[in-house]
Protein backbone atom coordinates (compact mmCIF):
# COMPACT_ATOMS: atom_id res chain seq x y z
CA UNK A 1 0.00 0.00 0.00
CA UNK A 2 1.61 3.37 -1.33
CA UNK A 3 0.68 6.08 0.99
CA UNK A 4 1.71 10.04 -0.32
CA UNK A 5 0.71 13.72 0.38
CA UNK A 6 1.00 13.87 -3.13
CA UNK A 7 -1.61 13.91 -5.85
CA UNK A 8 -0.13 11.54 -7.97
CA UNK A 9 2.42 8.90 -8.02
CA UNK A 10 4.85 9.77 -10.88
CA UNK A 11 5.93 6.31 -13.39
CA UNK A 12 2.42 5.11 -12.83
CA UNK A 13 -1.19 5.52 -13.95
CA UNK A 14 -4.29 5.68 -11.73
CA UNK A 15 -6.93 3.32 -13.23
CA UNK A 16 -9.80 3.39 -10.65
CA UNK A 17 -10.88 5.63 -7.72
CA UNK A 18 -12.31 4.71 -4.87
CA UNK A 19 -13.49 7.46 -2.77
CA UNK A 20 -12.41 8.62 0.17
CA UNK A 21 -10.77 6.68 3.14
CA UNK A 22 -10.25 7.79 6.40
CA UNK A 23 -8.75 6.45 9.45
CA UNK A 24 -9.10 8.43 13.24
CA UNK A 25 -7.66 7.41 16.60
CA UNK A 26 -8.95 9.05 20.12
CA UNK A 27 -6.35 8.81 23.26
CA UNK A 28 -5.33 9.70 26.11
CA UNK A 29 -2.51 8.80 28.54
CA UNK A 30 -2.43 7.78 32.14
CA UNK A 31 -2.71 9.73 34.83
CA UNK A 32 0.96 9.45 35.93
CA UNK A 33 1.94 11.15 32.37
CA UNK A 34 -0.34 13.86 32.64
CA UNK A 35 1.29 14.54 36.32
CA UNK A 36 4.15 14.30 35.10
CA UNK A 37 3.29 16.63 31.75
CA UNK A 38 1.84 19.09 34.16
CA UNK A 39 5.16 19.54 36.37
CA UNK A 40 7.17 19.38 33.12
CA UNK A 41 5.26 22.47 32.03
CA UNK A 42 6.61 24.93 34.84
CA UNK A 43 9.78 24.50 33.27
CA UNK A 44 9.28 24.51 29.58
CA UNK A 45 10.42 22.11 26.94
CA UNK A 46 9.52 18.76 24.87
CA UNK A 47 7.00 16.86 26.63
CA UNK A 48 8.64 13.53 25.57
CA UNK A 49 5.20 11.47 26.89
CA UNK A 50 3.11 13.37 24.60
CA UNK A 51 4.69 13.06 21.47
CA UNK A 52 4.76 9.37 21.91
CA UNK A 53 1.54 9.47 23.00
CA UNK A 54 0.62 11.43 19.17
CA UNK A 55 2.93 9.45 17.60
CA UNK A 56 1.00 5.78 18.85
CA UNK A 57 -1.93 7.68 17.68
CA UNK A 58 -0.89 8.24 14.69
CA UNK A 59 0.28 4.96 13.41
CA UNK A 60 -3.07 3.44 14.63
CA UNK A 61 -5.14 6.12 12.61
CA UNK A 62 -3.02 4.83 9.27
CA UNK A 63 -3.15 1.78 10.13
CA UNK A 64 -7.05 2.06 10.36
CA UNK A 65 -6.73 3.94 6.66
CA UNK A 66 -4.31 1.44 5.22
CA UNK A 67 -7.18 -1.02 6.31
CA UNK A 68 -10.65 0.98 4.62
CA UNK A 69 -8.60 1.26 1.65
CA UNK A 70 -7.61 -2.67 1.63
CA UNK A 71 -11.25 -3.74 2.49
CA UNK A 72 -12.22 -2.05 -0.95
CA UNK A 73 -9.19 -3.48 -2.84
CA UNK A 74 -7.14 -0.09 -3.07
CA UNK A 75 -3.30 -0.55 -3.78
CA UNK A 76 -2.70 3.01 -3.18
CA UNK A 77 -3.44 5.97 -1.24
CA UNK A 78 -3.48 9.61 -2.72
CA UNK A 79 -3.07 13.23 -1.47
CA UNK A 80 -3.42 12.56 2.29
CA UNK A 81 -4.09 15.20 4.75
CA UNK A 82 -3.93 14.92 8.77
CA UNK A 83 -5.92 16.49 11.47
CA UNK A 84 -5.43 16.86 15.32
CA UNK A 85 -7.92 18.35 17.68
CA UNK A 86 -8.00 18.44 21.04
CA UNK A 87 -11.58 17.16 22.43
CA UNK A 88 -10.95 17.22 25.92
CA UNK A 89 -8.04 17.93 28.36
CA UNK A 90 -5.43 15.12 28.29
CA UNK A 91 -7.46 13.59 25.00
CA UNK A 92 -6.59 14.13 21.52
CA UNK A 93 -8.25 12.48 18.02
CA UNK A 94 -5.83 12.28 15.52
CA UNK A 95 -8.02 12.37 11.93
CA UNK A 96 -6.21 10.72 8.71
CA UNK A 97 -7.92 10.86 5.28
CA UNK A 98 -6.89 10.48 1.58
CA UNK A 99 -8.65 9.47 -1.37
CA UNK A 100 -8.03 5.83 -2.07
CA UNK A 101 -7.22 4.20 -5.94
CA UNK A 102 -6.11 1.35 -8.12
CA UNK A 103 -2.81 2.30 -9.55
CA UNK A 104 -0.83 0.52 -12.43
CA UNK A 105 2.89 1.13 -13.35
CA UNK A 106 2.97 3.14 -16.79
CA UNK A 107 3.72 0.62 -19.69
CA UNK B 1 1.57 34.40 51.87
CA UNK B 2 2.40 30.75 51.28
CA UNK B 3 0.73 31.01 48.08
CA UNK B 4 2.75 34.48 47.10
CA UNK B 5 5.60 32.81 48.21
CA UNK B 6 5.11 29.66 45.50
CA UNK B 7 3.86 31.66 43.11
CA UNK B 8 7.34 33.73 42.90
CA UNK B 9 9.32 30.19 43.33
CA UNK B 10 7.64 29.38 40.38
CA UNK B 11 8.06 32.24 37.92
CA UNK B 12 11.95 32.16 39.00
CA UNK B 13 11.95 28.32 38.17
CA UNK B 14 9.96 28.94 35.21
CA UNK B 15 12.44 31.71 33.92
CA UNK B 16 15.27 29.80 34.69
CA UNK B 17 14.93 26.73 33.31
CA UNK B 18 12.84 27.78 30.26
CA UNK B 19 15.94 30.11 29.11
CA UNK B 20 18.01 27.11 29.98
CA UNK B 21 15.85 24.97 27.75
CA UNK B 22 14.80 27.08 25.03
CA UNK B 23 18.74 28.25 24.63
CA UNK B 24 19.40 24.40 24.11
CA UNK B 25 16.66 23.25 22.02
CA UNK B 26 17.62 26.27 19.74
CA UNK B 27 21.33 25.24 19.70
CA UNK B 28 20.43 21.52 19.12
CA UNK B 29 17.98 23.18 16.25
CA UNK B 30 20.65 24.97 14.56
CA UNK B 31 22.80 22.48 14.73
CA UNK B 32 20.92 19.70 12.92
CA UNK B 33 19.45 22.25 10.26
CA UNK B 34 23.09 22.89 9.26
CA UNK B 35 23.67 18.56 9.12
CA UNK B 36 20.57 17.95 7.50
CA UNK B 37 21.01 20.83 4.37
CA UNK B 38 21.71 18.63 2.12
CA UNK B 39 17.94 17.25 2.51
CA UNK B 40 15.84 19.33 0.19
CA UNK B 41 12.09 20.30 1.31
CA UNK B 42 9.75 21.47 -0.97
CA UNK B 43 6.34 22.76 -1.04
CA UNK B 44 5.41 21.55 -4.55
CA UNK B 45 2.20 19.26 -5.13
CA UNK B 46 4.46 18.28 -8.46
CA UNK B 47 6.95 16.06 -8.77
CA UNK B 48 8.88 16.01 -11.68
CA UNK B 49 7.48 13.26 -13.62
CA UNK B 50 10.66 11.77 -15.78
CA UNK B 51 12.65 10.53 -12.48
CA UNK B 52 11.64 6.91 -11.28
CA UNK B 53 11.25 6.63 -7.56
CA UNK B 54 9.96 5.03 -5.26
CA UNK B 55 8.13 7.31 -2.52
CA UNK B 56 6.88 7.15 1.25
CA UNK B 57 5.17 9.43 3.53
CA UNK B 58 7.23 10.83 6.37
CA UNK B 59 5.58 12.34 9.42
CA UNK B 60 7.70 14.41 12.46
CA UNK B 61 6.29 16.05 15.11
CA UNK B 62 6.76 16.97 19.03
CA UNK B 63 4.99 18.41 21.73
CA UNK B 64 6.38 21.47 23.43
CA UNK B 65 5.05 23.40 26.29
CA UNK B 66 5.47 26.81 27.58
CA UNK B 67 7.17 27.68 31.27
CA UNK B 68 5.31 28.90 33.96
CA UNK B 69 6.94 32.79 33.78
CA UNK B 70 6.41 32.93 29.95
CA UNK B 71 2.56 31.83 30.34
CA UNK B 72 2.35 34.40 32.88
CA UNK B 73 3.90 37.38 31.07
CA UNK B 74 1.34 36.83 28.20
CA UNK B 75 -1.33 36.51 30.46
CA UNK B 76 -0.76 40.23 31.24
CA UNK B 77 -0.12 40.55 27.81
CA UNK B 78 -3.71 39.38 26.65
CA UNK B 79 -5.08 42.17 28.84
CA UNK B 80 -3.55 44.82 26.96
CA UNK B 81 -3.24 42.87 23.32
CA UNK B 82 -0.29 43.32 21.41
CA UNK B 83 2.32 41.00 20.53
CA UNK B 84 2.79 37.82 22.69
CA UNK B 85 6.68 37.89 22.27
CA UNK B 86 6.88 35.18 24.71
CA UNK B 87 5.26 32.53 22.49
CA UNK B 88 6.36 33.13 19.49
CA UNK B 89 10.05 31.38 20.20
CA UNK B 90 7.87 28.46 21.49
CA UNK B 91 5.76 28.16 17.87
CA UNK B 92 9.22 28.71 16.23
CA UNK B 93 10.42 25.79 18.01
CA UNK B 94 7.87 23.56 17.72
CA UNK B 95 7.74 23.84 13.25
CA UNK B 96 11.34 23.68 13.04
CA UNK B 97 11.86 20.41 15.20
CA UNK B 98 8.95 19.31 13.70
CA UNK B 99 10.04 19.74 10.02
CA UNK B 100 13.95 18.40 11.63
CA UNK B 101 12.49 15.32 12.29
CA UNK B 102 10.54 14.89 8.23
CA UNK B 103 14.12 15.81 7.20
CA UNK B 104 15.71 13.00 9.49
CA UNK B 105 13.47 10.67 9.01
CA UNK B 106 13.79 11.87 5.31
CA UNK B 107 17.60 11.07 5.10
CA UNK B 108 17.05 7.77 6.81
CA UNK B 109 15.51 6.68 4.23
CA UNK B 110 17.78 7.34 1.70
CA UNK B 111 15.61 10.31 -0.09
CA UNK B 112 16.93 13.53 -1.34
CA UNK B 113 13.84 15.40 -1.11
CA UNK B 114 10.55 15.84 -0.08
CA UNK B 115 7.38 17.35 -2.06
CA UNK B 116 4.18 18.80 -0.31
CA UNK B 117 4.90 19.36 3.09
CA UNK B 118 2.24 20.69 5.31
CA UNK B 119 2.07 21.62 8.90
CA UNK B 120 -0.19 21.29 11.11
CA UNK B 121 -0.24 22.40 15.10
CA UNK B 122 -3.17 22.19 17.79
CA UNK B 123 -2.88 22.82 21.26
CA UNK B 124 -3.22 20.16 23.95
CA UNK B 125 -5.11 20.59 27.29
CA UNK B 126 -5.79 23.25 29.36
CA UNK B 127 -3.71 25.33 31.59
CA UNK B 128 -0.22 26.28 30.64
CA UNK B 129 0.10 26.37 26.77
CA UNK B 130 1.42 23.01 25.23
CA UNK B 131 1.21 23.13 21.56
CA UNK B 132 1.90 19.87 18.98
CA UNK B 133 3.76 20.38 15.79
CA UNK B 134 3.21 18.06 13.10
CA UNK B 135 4.87 18.44 9.41
CA UNK B 136 4.50 15.55 7.03
CA UNK B 137 5.24 15.22 3.45
CA UNK B 138 6.31 12.60 0.43
CA UNK B 139 9.88 11.71 0.32
CA UNK B 140 11.05 10.56 -2.90
CA UNK B 141 13.80 7.66 -2.68
CA UNK B 142 15.68 7.49 -6.43
CA UNK B 143 15.85 4.47 -7.30
CA UNK B 144 19.18 3.11 -7.94
CA UNK B 145 20.65 2.73 -11.94
CA UNK B 146 18.46 5.57 -12.99
CA UNK B 147 19.60 8.50 -15.41
CA UNK B 148 18.25 11.36 -14.61
CA UNK B 149 17.60 12.50 -10.87
CA UNK B 150 14.87 14.63 -9.44
CA UNK B 151 17.70 17.11 -8.98
CA UNK B 152 18.28 17.53 -12.83
CA UNK B 153 14.76 17.36 -13.33
CA UNK B 154 13.84 20.05 -10.72
CA UNK B 155 15.98 22.34 -12.47
CA UNK B 156 14.90 21.74 -15.78
CA UNK B 157 11.19 22.31 -13.94
CA UNK B 158 12.09 25.60 -12.84
CA UNK B 159 13.55 26.89 -16.24
CA UNK B 160 10.84 25.66 -18.12
CA UNK B 161 8.68 27.46 -15.80
CA UNK B 162 11.20 30.88 -16.49
CA UNK B 163 10.95 30.61 -20.05
CA UNK B 164 7.38 30.24 -19.75
CA UNK B 165 7.21 33.64 -17.62
CA UNK B 166 9.16 34.87 -20.49
CA UNK B 167 7.63 33.96 -23.55
CA UNK B 168 4.18 34.62 -22.36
Amino acid sequence: MIITSLEYLPGKTIQRHLGLVQGSSVRSKHAGRDIMASLKSIFGGELVGYTELLHESREEAIDRLKKQAASIDANAILNVRFSTSSIASGAAEIFVYGAAVQIVDES
Amino acid sequence: MIDAILFVVLLLLGYGFGQLSEKRHYRSIIRRENELQSVVVVGSKHPPVGAKHNQQLVVGSVVVASDYFKSFVASLVNIFGGRVRTFEPLLDRGRREALLRVKEQASEIGASHVFNVKYETSRIGGGITTIEVMAYGTALIESPGTASSVKDNLSDAASRSIDGLVTT
